[in-house]
């Protein structure tokens, strides 16, 4: 396997001090590695939400390190992690948080113009990335015009728009039908294997778990088994492994 | 959904440095959020047209109160301006000998020096009740001091050099009882009739000014023949004002002498600042501008709060903290511009619609375009006490 985009080791965070302190990870160490599917699974208040958090530098961690790229993260500022977020990943949130005032391309262009790309490469891009997702006849819509899938689909578009290496997903499935959450984990398997960036995703949704690479299962702060590498069921292709 | 057979090329744009100052769409996203709900669309521009409105009409009334405690002055067309010594205001005249005159007319540069007298007086209407009023009296033939803005009918001469005529402006028609030219009436128990109407020539006292003859103005006000209250001059053609000035305060030390400008500014300045109803509009201004901050604070406070999600998405993107800057700002600028012109636009209305009466608010140019600014700087304030929260929201917000 080859060396991973993000090393976590011994990452522990608690939220608060004193008396009412919650230490919602626990020594966790974990490795992202490109061209992979990772779910993140376990119950609600496990702590894999402030995991992924932490994993997408959205968070700095009580105790431990974050290497992204054989570079450790844990120095630098704010702006710093902004823009290494920016030109690093791409979120997939779970309600979306989509602009509900842009159409479809122009929630895609927000993400083009913080990367400096100025508008009309940006839109021109932007109806590529719509287009890949499935999109290109919805190009104009409003949020408020598009379906809880067609909404994840811009989501995606928009994450993709910097190009990233890893792609960080939160509950992604968990507003759509079973056909519409299939399509979804299709793509993100399609972007993890042929075009080789780390997809993380945080989730319940066990209709999904035979597309996952990996599955860490996390309770109570701590990695509770070993990662699995579930076995497809004969009949979903997943694409090309990494 | 086109998961296969599609690729995503790796992107050179990718390793540019961030520049959120050549954004593109940070006037996009500032526009669509402040037009796209319409509700708090209406909310917003409510907040800053109140305001704007405010500003203009407290502003426009107190320039309006500035001209008219200064009208007389400033119409007069006299270069200096010679009263008893300590006279404060305009109005508020008090007798000077008539041999001023003759005495600034010895001194070098001034070209000519004319009688004019100011004196309240009882104007009595056909119903039996009084109106205070002030008198005007000017020579017929004189250069300065002359009513302006005549309304069509006789010449100023004409109508000042008829026996008994008075010229009042046809704004206080109604307040005087007077329907028509030719009209008889009763001013300090003497006859008086209307000879002219002016335009415009307003008093902010609600007394107004009845213009006349010198002579006749003395006979109405009870006063002497020789009865004047200012000496106008007029400098001969390339005469520094200030060299006539002090070479006529040499001659008279016991009389005041000045500038129209700075006879009309100490005018102003008496109303303004030493009487309830200058400090009462000076207040109200600045109370009205302070009253208008807070309106536009809450109001693009409020329209900012509302945003906070799509703001926090995009710090959780990695936007930086100018880009938000930028759009908070944009949209309060947006807003500022918008409510700005509804608002003007009813100030400029009420002008209009008030034209006729004494307490009109003045709006030229220069000041609507300082509302404009004052309104526009106002919501950048505004939106800047808002960024805080805005920049310093923390994009994990976003997961939940």
């Amino acid at each position: 396997m080859t060396d991973p985009v993000i090393a976590a080791s011994g990452i522990t965070h608690t939220f608060g001090s004193g008396p009412t302190a919650f230490t919602a990870l626990r020594a966790v160490g974990l490795e992202v590695h490109a061209g992979e599917v990772l779910l993140l699974m376990g119950p609600s208040g496990s702590g894999k939400t402030t995991l992924v958090h932490i994993l997408g530098c959205l968070l700095r961690p009580t105790e431990g390190n974050v290497v992204l790229n054989g570079h450790a993260v844990g120095s630098l500022g704010e702006d710093a992690l902004g823009a290494l977020r920016l030109r690093n990943f791409g979120f997939v949130f779970q309600a979306y948080n989509l602009f509900p005032m842009l159409t479809a391309t122009e929630n895609v262009m927000v993400a083009l113009d913080l990367m400096g790309v100025r508008s009309r490469a940006a839109r021109i891009r932007a109806r590529e990335l719509l287009t890949l997702v499935g999109l290109q006849h919805r190009l104009d819509a409003y949020p408020n015009e598009l379906s809880s899938g067609q909404k994840q689909r811009v989501a995606i578009a928009r994450a993709l728009a910097g190009d990233p290496e890893i792609l960080m997903a939160d509950e992604p499935t968990a507003a759509l039908d079973a056909e519409n959450g299939l399509k979804a984990m299709e793509l993100f398997c399609m972007l993890a294997h042929r075009q080789r960036r780390a997809v993380v995703i945080v989730t319940h949704d066990q209709r999904i778990v035979h597309l996952a690479d990996r599955i860490v299962h996390i309770e109570d702060g701590r990695v509770v088994s070993p990662p699995q590498v579930p076995s497809p069921p004969p009949s979903v292709a997943t694409g090309a492994a990494p | 959904m086109s998961a296969e057979g599609v690729s995503l090329g790796k992107i050179d744009w990718k390793r540019r440095p961030v520049s959120a100052w050549r954004s593109d769409l940070t006037l996009l996203i500032a526009w669509r959020n402040f037009v796209h709900d319409r509700v708090r669309l209406a909310v917003t521009l409510i907040g800053i047209v109140f305001s704007t409105i405010l500003i203009g009409l407290e502003l426009g009334m107190l320039l309006n109160f500035m001209h008219t405690t200064s009208t007389i002055v400033d119409n007069a067309g006299a270069d200096l301006w010679i009263s008893a010594h300590g006279v404060r205001s305009v109005d508020l005249a008090t007798p000077l000998e008539e041999r001023r005159r003759f005495q600034s007319l010895s001194v070098d540069g001034v070209s000519i020096a004319e009688p004019y007298l100011l004196q309240f007086a009882f104007w009595k209407k056909a119903d039996g009740v009084r109106e205070t009023v002030i008198i005007v009296g000017v020579d017929p033939h004189a250069e300065m001091g002359l009513p302006w803005a005549m309304l069509p009918g006789r010449s100023v001469h004409d109508a000042l050099s008829m026996p008994d005529g008075v010229i009042i402006d046809r704004s206080y028609a109604g307040k005087l009882g007077i329907d028509a030219v030719d009209q008889v009436v009763e001013i300090n128990d003497h006859r008086a009739r209307i000879t002219g109407f002016t335009d415009g020539i307003r008093t902010f006292t609600q007394s107004p000014y009845v213009f006349t003859s010198l002579r006749n103005a003395r006979a109405l006000a009870n006063r002497g023949d020789n009865a004047i209250t200012y000496v106008l001059i007029r400098l001969a053609e390339g005469q520094p004002p200030d060299v006539v000035t002090r070479a006529l305060a040499a001659r008279m030390p016991d009389v005041d002498v000045l500038s129209a400008a700075e006879f009309a500014s100490k005018s102003r300045s008496y109303w303004l600042f030493t009487t309830g109803a200058g400090t009462t509009l000076i207040s109200s201004s600045v109370l009205a501008l302070l009253v208008g901050a807070v309106i536009v604070a809450q109001t693009l406070y409020a329209s900012t709060m509302d945003r906070l999600p799509e703001y926090a998405t995009i710090r959780a993107m990695g936007g930086p903290r100018i880009y938000l800057y930028k759009i908070v700002v944009k949209q309060a600028v947006v807003g500022g511009l918008f409510g700005y012109l509804i608002g003007i636009a009813i100030v400029v209305a009420c002008a209009y619609l008030a034209r006729g009466s004494s307490a009109s608010p003045e709006v030229p140019w220069w000041l609507a375009l300082g509302i404009g600014g004052i309104t526009v700087l106002m919501c950048i304030a505004a939106s800047l006490v808002s960024v805080n929260k805005v920049t310093s929201i923390d994009p994990v917000k976003v997961f939940r």
